[in-house]
């Protein structure tokens, strides 16, 4: 499942042209972060995916269709997208509901909408509150919520728009297993995180956008280094790096095994 | 500043205490932060101090909040909003809707408190300056991204000079700039303006970095309380939920490894860590 953005552009009603002649091109398999500050136009370049928005300038490709040849409906069968803020996406009365509506809407068989949501709901961690209302849980949960629903999908392409923000160290460590586990599995996987330590961890790519442009796109410790470039997208490396930095290291280590790792072979040299 | 006493709180028609027999004292201009897994408690004490609970969401206190001067359980919210003020966790819950401009949303609790114009403007301009939105002043509220909308929500609370602030998550949505920024302005209102901050946070690096003490609330109770370093390092022995920085975790590696000596204390921040090693 290749994603081929060719110069697009996208303008909002108000004026604000979000994206200015971005292009990107996600392999399937690829498990690609979105960083920079708020506003640089990560959620946009996201939404244009989905056909959640068309680009107003340029062309977005999904699997050789322009999204603007396919509708949203079409676009969500393979492009399945969790909102940052999961009340933007809940609807149904109950847990279970929610997760179902998609699958349902697949036209599935019910044995098969319950078993993808059974599934679905032990993954986020959230099994034994199927048949509570997702409004009755508090937003962290809410998140787990959206996701599960994404989940049951199985999209092709799963997008996560700061699929951290609110987890405890728990949430995100599960997080991070997750989304370990569906890039084995061969799943495309793009985030928008402000959490970089998540994105050096489980990300190997990384695009940095400002202003609606793309700023750097590479491998994900190697970008996450430079430091200058990083401000300019108002980004700071992420704790590991910065420590590594610190310790006037050239190496940027991806884990903390690897950061003891580099440590051990500098002090046998030395 | 903050006095609580024995302060058990449950919601209406729940069986389980939100938060249990929490006895804790905050003196003025200090700047604490409150850390654990969801579900802990977090966001109750938020409410419990700005007295949402038991004012909107009902349910029962039991135990003495007192909170700049006032007893919470019985001042309603409008006579406390002038001195405690609330950062709400989802900005978009704070926005009053009832405003066209980024400019007037933060003049809006101004407004209701009967101030001059001029002392209107001022505030809310300081405000807006301080959280980095002037440039966004005459922007609909609601045309705001997430960061810049709970930029907003701080922007709004600090116009009022509240002597308690109380903030759940201030900073979730933004980015790190922007968490920086806040954490520095949170910090000089407490160090210069003597605003007494009580924050909530996962975000355990900053609050190495910048607050006085963390208390760390486990399944309702205060389970720790004292200086960041301290906790965050006995929060690694415990299973709270709270996690730890990767200061920390590189640290406790090369301690596993034994490449440093065990420590009693593990390091939080990066100069913690670099110093460790040195």
């Amino acid at each position: 499942m290749t994603i081929i953005v060719r110069d697009a552009a996208y303008e909002y009603i108000s004026g604000v042209r979000a994206l200015d002649g971005v292009s990107l091109t996600i392999a399937s398999g690829e498990a690609v972060a979105l960083v920079g500050e708020n506003g640089a136009g990560k959620t946009t370049l996201a939404k244009l995916l989905n056909g959640l928005l068309r680009p107003s300038q340029g062309s977005v490709e999904v699997e050789g269709y322009d999204t603007r040849s396919r509708t949203t409906a079409q676009l969500s069968r393979q492009v399945g997208f969790v909102f940052q803020n999961p009340d933007d996406q809940l609807f149904a009365r109950t847990v279970q509901a929610e997760v179902a509506f998609g699958p349902r809407n697949q036209r599935l068989t019910e044995a098969e909408v319950e078993a993808r949501v059974a599934i679905a709901l032990s993954e986020v961690g959230l099994a034994d509150e199927a048949e509570r209302h997702p409004y009755d849980l508090a937003v962290p949960e809410r998140k787990l919520v959206a996701l599960a629903a994404a989940l049951a999908m199985h999209t092709p392409v799963l997008v996560l728009d700061e699929p951290t923000i609110g987890q405890d160290g728990r949430g995100v460590e599960r997080l991070g297993a997750l989304v370990d586990r569906l890039h084995a599995e061969g799943r495309t996987l793009i985030t928008i995180t402000h959490d970089l330590d998540f994105c050096l961890a489980h990300f190997e790519r990384v695009v940095v956008m400002a202003g609606g442009k793309i700023l750097a796109d590479g491998p994900t410790a190697d970008v996450l280094s430079k430091t200058e470039l990083l401000a300019q997208a108002q980004v700071e490396p992420p704790q590991l790096i910065q420590l590594a930095q610190a310790l006037g290291w050239s190496e940027a280590p991806r884990s903390v095994a690897e950061f003891a790792d580099v440590y051990a072979e500098r002090k046998a040299r030395s | 500043m903050i006095a609580l006493k024995g302060v058990t709180y449950r919601y209406p028609g729940t069986q389980r205490d939100a938060l249990h027999a929490i006895d804790l004292t905050v003196g003025e201009g200090e700047l604490v932060g409150v850390v654990g897994a969801n579900g802990a408690g977090k966001s109750t004490l938020c409410y419990v101090l700005s007295g949402y609970a038991p004012h909107f969401f009902n349910g029962t206190v039991e135990g003495s909040v007192q909170v700049a001067g006032h007893d919470v359980t019985r001042t309603p919210i409008g006579e406390l909003a002038s001195d405690v003020g609330l950062v709400f966790h989802n900005p978009f819950n704070q926005i009053s809707g009832a405003r066209y401009t980024v400019l007037e949303e933060v003049a809006f609790g101004l407004e209701n408190m009967g101030l001059p114009r001029d002392e209107m403007h001022e505030r809310s301009e300081a405000a807006l300056a301080a959280t980095g939105l002037m440039d966004l002043a005459q922007r609909s509220p609601f045309a705001l991204s997430g960061g810049e909308q709970q930029r907003l929500a701080i922007a709004a609370i600090m116009a009022m000079q509240p002597r308690v602030l109380v903030c759940d998550e201030p900073t979730s949505q933004l980015d790190p700039a922007g968490t920086r920024a806040a954490f520095e302005v949170l910090r000089g209102l407490a160090r210069q303006g003597g605003t007494t901050i009580v924050l909530t946070e996962h975000k355990l690096g900053w609050l190495a970095a910048f607050v006085d003490r963390l208390l760390v609330l486990h399944e309702g109770a205060l389970v720790a309380d004292g200086p960041p370093r301290q906790v965050l390092a006995m929060a690694m022995d415990h299973a709270w939920g709270v996690g730890a920085t990767m200061y920390a975790r590189a640290a406790q590696e090369l301690l596993a490894r034994g490449f440093i000596p065990p420590q009693s204390l593990l390091p939080a921040t990066l100069e913690q860590v670099v110093e460790s090693l040195r």
